[in-house]
């Protein structure tokens, strides 16, 4: 019976192509050092579409609004750092924990929805806080961004123009969360949301509270998105009314679903296919890049349905 | 051990449990038939908490459940399975038992251990799948098992709940009858303490593993007995049974 948990562990432990993963990582230091603002961006775009990950992928909840808390983040670090103090790292905790209780607070509608009625709660949350605080230009500088934000080193090293720190600061969140997501789809609250995800309605009759493990789900893809949001801040020294857009809830999605959703690695890996693509067709064609994504997202939904990292895996699977 | 005292339950002007009284003791064996349409399956999902009853109370070992949603019914002992799978179909089948004892014990709001750690559970998910015969199949996808299979893994669901009260909706809907049979010995072989009621259409297997019948019609219990009583009785002849008279024979 030792067999029964030891397969299950042997299903999660460690693999020497994810430590490959995370060693490649680190090449743009040496190899494309000139590019290393694209990978901080990438870094984050990243950790933003894993946030999204935890509730589409595993607990099945579609959100095309979650650049609310992407950009609740961005601004709460914003403003912090305009107004109060600079240090980045209690900055993007204290974004992360405020963001959080946002999420909290709006968990409690979300979770009662789902399917259609979903898309178009979490569509209207995105637009709301949009024009919120676009109409708020006292506080968020409206449609001028918000101006004046002040970064003070961290820990001893200044945001350099090449984004050296940028990334380093990036990668090492886009990490640390990448951990505790993994250990979290790995943990007896992770089988729960797959059960949530792959069927709602047994749920209740095996004694879950799903709604309970929804909320909490979701509290925790907010807090990634607003630390997403904060790093951004913290990279970039400004905040847009971009990071609130519809265009970026629309985009993050298109990034998990072009990497795979469910897979924790998806959202990275998408994330990385499309700002490469993205910096190179905007370089060939910057008026019409977006044609190439489409083409791009069409090619990979018609024959990757289950995205770039499923493609892959079934094709590991035959070659076995 | 359950019962239930007067539910009602409408659709608009379509009555679908009328004046629902039923008392089923601690360890019975209840088949609850009647013709398709008769609210077998609603007065299931009004008990489990499913649907809620526009009138009438739910009593499970004498606590009164009828505000309850349906998963804190679970938890104080009162588990079904469903007519059509309602499984989780890419769960292995031990991931799905393993789920639904780590609910139990209330340790699936635990998101920074790792679920190997949970060996117990796991062992205990393993031995349940076991004795249905299931314990070679346990690391396969849900979807993957042939479909008697699955109808092992709705049980195997409600039993790693721990019931006291097991209300199985057609166990063998859809399973060949040389397999039903097998089906229906283990439900028989389940500890003497646990009430079931299952809904069944074959008389053969009702006559065979029911020590008592709930006869319903019209969203009504009709009447209610030991077999043998239901055997001789004429309104059930009538209204149910006469079409079916040579199950008897």
């Amino acid at each position: 019976m030792a067999s029964a948990s030891g397969h299950l562990a042997a299903q999660i432990r460690w693999r020497w192509i994810e430590s490959a993963f995370w060693l490649a990582t680190l090449l743009p230091f040496v190899v494309t050092p000139a590019y290393l603002s694209l990978a901080s961006q990438i870094a984050i775009t990243a950790l933003f579409a894993l946030s999204l990950d935890l509730i589409l992928g595993y607990a099945g909840i579609v959100s095309l609004g979650h650049a609310a808390y992407f950009g609740f983040g961005a601004y709460t670090a914003g403003l912090l750092a305009k107004h109060y103090w600079g240090e980045p790292l209690s900055g993007l905790l204290l974004a992360g924990a405020l963001t959080g209780l946002v999420g909290y607070a709006t968990s409690h509608i979300v979770v009662r929805f789902r399917h259609l009625a979903l898309i178009m709660l979490t569509l209207g949350l995105g637009l709301l806080l949009h024009e919120a605080a676009n109409s708020a230009s006292w506080l968020t500088g409206g449609a001028d961004g918000l101006q004046g934000v002040k970064v003070a080193p961290l820990l001893g090293f200044r945001f350099d123009l090449y984004g050296r720190t940028a990334y380093a600061y990036s990668l090492a969140v886009l990490f640390l969360c990448f951990l505790i997501s993994r250990r979290i789809i790995h943990s007896p609250f992770g089988l729960a949301l797959r059960g949530i995800r792959e069927n709602l309605v047994r749920m209740p009759a095996i004694g879950a509270p799903s709604r309970a493990h929804l909320r909490k789900v979701y509290t925790i893809a907010a807090v990634m998105a607003g630390m997403a949001g904060a790093l951004l801040t913290h990279t970039t020294s400004t905040v847009s009314l971009d990071t609130l857009s519809f265009g970026r809830s629309a985009d993050v999605l298109v990034i998990l679903i072009l990497g795979g959703a469910g897979r924790l690695y998806g959202g990275i890996v998408g994330a990385l296919i499309y700002m490469v693509a993205r910096d190179q067709f905007s370089g060939i064609n910057p008026q019409y890049w977006y044609f190439w994504i489409g083409l791009l997202l069409i090619a990979v939904v018609m024959f990757l349905p289950n995205g770039i990292l499923g493609g892959l895996g079934a094709l590991h699977k035959k070659s076995r | 051990m359950l019962s239930t005292r007067n539910l009602d339950k409408s659709f608009g002007s379509l009555v679908v449990a009328q004046g629902i009284s039923i008392s089923m003791p601690r360890g019975e064996r209840y088949a609850l038939i009647g013709p398709n349409g008769a609210g077998k399956t609603t007065l299931i999902n009004l008990v489990t908490g499913m649907l809620r009853p526009d009138a009438g109370s739910i009593l499970l070992g004498g606590e009164d459940i009828t505000a309850l949603p349906p998963d804190a019914r679970v938890k104080r002992g009162l588990a079904r399975t469903f007519q059509i799978n309602t499984l989780f179909p890419r769960l292995t089948a031990l991931e799905s038992v393993a789920l639904a004892i780590l609910e139990r014990r209330d340790q699936s709001r635990v998101w920074w251990q790792s679920l190997p750690r949970y060996g117990e559970a796991i062992d205990e998910a393993f031995s349940i799948l076991e004795s249905l015969r299931l314990g070679a199949h346990c690391h396969r996808l849900t979807r993957e098992l042939a479909y008697g299979q699955q109808r092992l893994v709705e049980i195997a669901l409600a039993l790693a709940t721990r019931p006291r009260v097991l209300l199985l909706d057609e166990p063998a809907a859809g399973v060949p009858k040389d397999e039903s049979g097998e089906l229906f010995a283990a439900i028989s072989n389940l500890s003497a303490e646990l009430t079931v009621l299952f809904i069944e259409h074959d008389m053969d297997v009702v006559f065979r593993f029911a020590s008592r019948i709930l006869v319903m019609v019209g969203g009504r219990i009709l009447v209610e007995g030991t077999p043998r009583d239901i055997a001789r009785d004429e309104r059930v002849r009538e209204v149910y049974l006469g079409r079916r008279r040579h199950a008897f024979a």
